[in-house]
């Protein structure tokens, strides 16, 4: 019991308080960087590193940090953390980190970290906020991936980069779909896994 | 069909509550009210007595298309045979060409969607609705003769489930299902969607000398020199009696303007299309290809024509006469209406001239205007509660 409730922070944000499909958190980087798969990945490691760190960090300065400028100190921690996230990524991975472009420096500004930030780290000590963190990055990442997966595959016919589709299928008339690599897909496709998801949980049901 | 009816009633009992088909009772009152008018009436309360239902406004509709439909299936065949330059073809010839080039896709677009209908109302336990029988044939109607079923079938489903079922069913849409259709397939495979050699059908010869594949926009969106001048598929400059008649290149339904006039004749004789929409849907148009004429320079080569021109080409009088006129999408009130319908014509024109990438705006500016239809409503129902609580005001004080 003491167990399961120890690792709580980390399984609730999977399905049932998953920050993208429940809350609808982080939408705007959902739609930007899932029409491949590998940026999509890259992004959730990016956005679980920040969040879990800062979680931690804020959850250690939680006592000491006043009230009144909690939010600023909470975006000076973030934002240094992404700038980290950001040149380790231009150091290792420079393809993925130019196709991402702002996107990792908007990492800022997604609701998710704000909203675990506020609601989670300011209250819990700093182990849950840490399992809160991979939590809800995780959550986050299985959307982007779901998402990125049947965009990569019917928009270029690839997945990761490798050719998915025989090009003999091209060649009998098969086509991408250009819509799939279009933003608006992504919503839809976030519509479709959110009408799944709701239809297996009653109880999320309005 | 007295016997038809009586062995169809020996059966129904099979389908009712508690009979052995129970489950397919819905297929079955699609297929029992198709075939004869319902026997029921209502027993309380005051109702208007017509037995218009929306199954003869549907059908009512689909004889108004006819016209267009009809010529179009010749079109085809005679653009396919002026194109590879066999010119000597009788008038059954070039209407055979074109109705079996189009049979498949408008089988597929039946096929698919009435069966999203048909399983969609099973899981619900809904009466199976008629929506889809306009839909059906409207669809291959605005699509380039030559696209693939399978990407009809792929852009009719996705149109079916996201834009109606999820809303609710027939009379819930707030998108026209033809042109969502027809915009997912622009948008997903816009090589098969527009450009040169997709509205004429070559089937396989080789084309003559003289073709020229584009559609007169077409020619006109990506006319390079000023003084361009429109052609059919054989390079001859283009007429305006034929345009007005439709003797071009296009998506096979919209280019008879003729033919589009028989039809909005017909909706607006029984009353079934809005007079209001198509009137100022027209007056808006017009107005805006006056304007557009009027400041015509080289960089939009498209302003050239003139606003007659502008009107009978492409698909501006298919979609003013059967799309914006479409019930369920439009405004419901008649002031609504007349500036939604202003708008799409307006509208219909300024992406044609000025946005180079899209050859024709029709089908846009329908579908935006379709996302404002509640809105233009809700200001005029509410302009008028205003306008009436001050004036009741006035007299209190």
């Amino acid at each position: 019991m003491n167990l399961k409730k120890t690792f709580l922070p980390l399984v609730n944000p999977l399905s049932k308080e998953n920050p993208v499909i429940v809350q609808v958190l982080g939408i705007c980087s959902a739609l930007a960087v899932t029409a491949k798969m590998e940026p999509a990945l890259v992004m959730t490691i990016s956005v679980t590193a920040v969040l879990a760190l800062s979680n931690v960090i804020i959850s250690l300065l939680r006592n000491t940090i006043p009230t009144s400028i909690r939010i600023i100190v909470q975006l000076v921690v973030v934002a240094a953390l992404v700038v980290i996230v950001d040149q380790v990524l231009k150091a290792w991975n420079y393809e993925v980190s130019k196709a991402l472009s702002v996107f990792i420096g908007l990492i800022i500004t997604n609701c998710i970290i704000m909203g675990r930030l506020e609601a989670f780290a300011l209250n819990n000590r700093p182990w849950q906020s840490f399992l809160d963190g991979i939590g809800n990055g995780i959550g986050y990442g299985v959307i982007l991936v779901i998402i990125s997966f049947f965009r990569e595959l019917f928009g270029s016919g690839t997945l990761m980069g490798y050719q998915i589709f025989p090009q003999s299928w091209y060649e009998a008339g098969y086509m991408n779909n250009g819509m799939m690599i279009l933003p608006p897909m992504a919503l839809i496709l976030a519509g479709c896994i959110i009408w799944v998801h709701r239809a297996k949980n009653k109880d999320l049901q309005e | 069909m007295k016997g038809l009816k009586q062995r169809i009633d020996r059966i129904k009992p099979d389908f009712e509550k508690g009979g052995r088909f129970e489950k397919l009772h819905s297929v079955f009152d699609g297929f029992y009210t198709f075939l004869f008018t319902p026997n029921e009436t209502s027993s309380s309360g005051v109702h208007i007595h017509d037995g218009n239902d929306s199954k003869r406004t549907m059908i009512t509709v689909v004889m108004a298309l006819l016209p267009c439909c009809l010529f179009g299936m010749w079109n085809i065949g005679l653009q396919h045979y002026r194109a590879i330059g066999e010119l000597d073809h009788s008038f059954f010839e070039l209407f055979f060409y074109g109705f079996f080039a189009v049979l498949p896709q408008i089988l597929t677009a039946y096929i698919v969607g009435l069966g999203i209908e048909f399983i969609v109302a099973q899981l619900r336990g809904h009466e199976i609705q008629e929506g889809f029988l306009v839909s059906g044939i409207l669809i291959p109607m605005i699509c380039p003769v030559d696209t693939p079923c399978w990407m009809l079938a792929i852009a009719v489903a996705f149109a079916v489930i996201f834009a109606k079922e999820v809303f609710g069913g027939t009379g819930y849409n707030f998108l026209n299902i033809a042109l969502v259709t027809r915009a997912f397939l622009f948008f997903s495979y816009p090589s098969k969607m527009s450009g040169d050699n997709v509205f004429v059908s070559l089937g396989g010869s080789q084309a003559a000398d003289s073709y020229t594949g584009a559609t007169p926009l077409g020619q006109l969106a990506s006319a390079t020199e000023p003084g361009t001048v429109i052609t059919n598929v054989l390079g001859d400059p283009l007429s305006f009696s034929d345009i007005f008649f439709g003797f071009y290149s296009g998506s096979w339904g919209e280019t008879s303007t003729f033919c589009i006039l028989i039809g909005a004749a017909i909706l607006l004789f029984t009353g079934i299309a809005s007079w209001r929409i198509m009137g100022s849907a027209l007056i808006g148009g017009l107005l805006m290809s006056v304007l557009a004429n009027h400041f015509a320079t080289d960089l939009y080569p498209v302003t050239f024509l003139s606003p007659l021109q502008q009107l009978c080409l492409g698909g501006f009088m298919f979609a003013i006469v059967f799309m914006a006129t479409d019930p369920v999408t439009a405004c419901r009130t008649n002031t609504g209406k007349y500036i939604y319908g202003f708008l799409i014509g307006a509208m219909a024109i300024v992406i044609r001239c000025y946005n180079t990438g899209y050859p024709e705006g029709a089908m846009l500016a329908v579908l935006l205007m379709n996302c404002f239809a509640p809105l233009i409503d809700y200001c005029v129902v509410n302009a008028n509660v205003r306008r009436r609580l001050s004036r009741s005001e006035i007299k209190n004080s």
